[in-house]
């Protein structure tokens, strides 16, 4: 499984253009956002956290279209499945290498976003640990949208129509998490419920797209 | 002793056998034979009339109940009337998807054809009435709390539930290779099972504008016996069309799977006969 999870870190090392565009794709939906609502300040840091964590969420489902696409066209999906390895394994180390090379990046990125919505720096910090979680979220969920909907006709729009109201309950948490401490009250709580989360998804989804893939 | 069900190795696409071979012991036992696509059609040819005739009965004695002459509600007025929809949607939209991810559940262990088609048929269905459940939602909570919609916990968790509703009837469809549509839709229904105890339990966990449960509450009925009777009237009314309405369209699946079948069968004949000709015309010439 480790050797799985390095060859596809070397394969996004290889072509980091995949994912310098989720970074790249985060950080103009942010400043979109400036446009639609006027630059004034306040309007800015009020939204500030609602407008982060959906244009993460977006920018980390882009590449999850193609995240089993290319293998099972070379075949080589068909080898993985043959290779001893369980489903779970394989998912699993497909959603860690997802998380590491779409939403780890886009937590560098994050400052640079704060700023451009204007969130108090108090928040940033918190900013960053809820979007790792939440994007880590997305990744377990995603791996699982993505098994499932390989091979269907009009993947792509299916994939986020399937993924993204499972992710409102991160959503929710997320936000209200960054709110929190731009207002300076307990982060905590919503912390912990946003790592339950995650920690629910993490043997759950998994396994639900292993058991697509075998169905494959 | 434990029976172990093994079914039969299947050829893609699985026949549906019109009849179960006299002799042939059945795999599995029980509740199994259900599954058996030829008794269902037979066992719903007789069942759908008299399922309709009911509904239709029980929904025309509801509705006339509920609309005529059930009490206005001293606070609401007239608009509770709303409630003889909307309350017995919510039931079947959740109570349906409870439907699917068992039907999910024995499509993915036993791998009865009969649960992926009534699992695929009973998608649409589900989503509109989930449509139904918010449509009427957002009538009601216009008069009674000044706003057609509010993000409180009841309304998303439920508005999740239609998403995946129609998520599980797109993906169902989305697929060349049915079976492959059939498994994917029994994993995301058994992934989204989730939701159910969320909606469930929403109005108690968080603080909303949805009223808590009053129909199951326990130690005192939040209705009085003039609404609750017309209303429970109107929930079985609706349950009993919803499952006819499903039992139609599975159906109408197995039927149609059926004569694709036959129309394979035929075009492989019309295929076998014309080379077998090509030859011997070679041979004579």
């Amino acid at each position: 499984m480790t050797a799985l999870l390095r060859r596809e870190l070397l394969l996004a090392f290889r072509h980091p253009a995949d994912t310098l565009a989720a970074m790249l794709f985060f950080l103009l939906v942010t400043a979109l956002f400036p446009f639609g609502v006027g630059p004034a300040p306040e309007a800015l840091a009020r939204l500030a956290p609602g407008a982060l964590l959906a244009a993460a969420l977006l920018a980390a489902l882009l590449p999850l279209d193609r995240l089993f696409g290319a293998e099972a066209e070379d075949g080589s999906l068909d080898q993985l499945l043959l290779s001893g390895l369980s489903g779970f394994e394989i998912a699993l180390a497909k959603a860690l290498a997802h998380w590491l090379t779409t939403g780890a990046p886009l937590l560098l990125a994050t400052p640079i976003a704060a700023a451009m919505l204007n969130l108090p720096e108090a928040a940033w910090g918190v900013a960053v640990l809820v979007l790792g979680l939440a994007t880590l979220f997305l990744s377990l969920l995603g791996t699982a949208g993505a098994a499932l909907t390989l091979g269907a006709r009009r993947g792509g729009v299916l994939l986020p129509l399937l993924v993204l109201p499972l992710a409102i309950p991160a959503m929710i948490f997320g936000a209200a998490g960054i709110e929190a401490a731009a207002g300076g009250v307990a982060v905590r709580p919503f912390l912990l419920l946003l790592g339950a989360l995650t920690a629910a998804a993490l043997p759950l989804a998994p396994l639900a797209a292993g058991a697509a893939l075998r169905a494959e | 002793m434990r029976r172990v069900s093994t079914p039969a190795p299947h050829p893609a696409p699985r026949p549906l056998s019109a009849t179960p071979q006299p002799g042939t012991p059945q795999p599995g036992g029980g509740l199994h034979r259900f599954a058996n696509p030829g008794r269902f059609l037979r066992l719903t040819d007789r069942a759908l009339p008299w399922l309709w005739g009911a509904a239709v009965l029980v929904l025309g004695i509801g509705a006339a109940w509920a609309l005529l002459f059930s009490p206005p509600d001293w606070q609401q007025g007239e608009t509770v009337r709303i409630m003889y929809v909307h309350v017995p949607m919510a039931w079947l939209a959740m109570g349906g998807y409870l439907g699917l991810a068992i039907a999910s559940l024995m499509s993915l262990i036993w791998r009865h054809p009969l649960a992926d088609l009534a699992a695929r048929e009973l998608s649409p269905v589900g989503a509109m009435v989930t449509a139904l459940c918010l449509a009427t939602g957002s009538l009601w909570g216009r008069p009674m709390w000044g706003t057609w919609w509010a993000w409180d916990a009841r309304m998303t968790s439920v508005l999740v539930l239609f998403f995946l509703w129609m998520g599980h009837a797109a993906l169902v469809r989305a697929f060349d290779e049915e079976e492959r549509g059939a498994r994917a839709g029994a994993i995301l229904a058994l992934v989204g099972a989730v939701n159910l105890p969320v909606i469930k339990w929403s109005v108690d966990w968080f603080n909303t504008l949805h009223q808590s449960a009053s129909v199951t509450r326990a130690a005192a009925p939040g209705l009085h016996v003039d609404i609750l009777y017309p209303l429970l009237t109107c929930a079985a009314g609706f349950g009993l069309a919803f499952a006819a309405l499903v039992l139609a369209r599975t159906r109408a699946a197995v039927m149609e799977r059926r004569v694709r079948q036959l129309q394979l069968a035929q075009a492989r004949r019309h295929d076998t006969q014309r080379p077998a000709a090509g030859p011997a015309a070679d041979l004579q010439a």
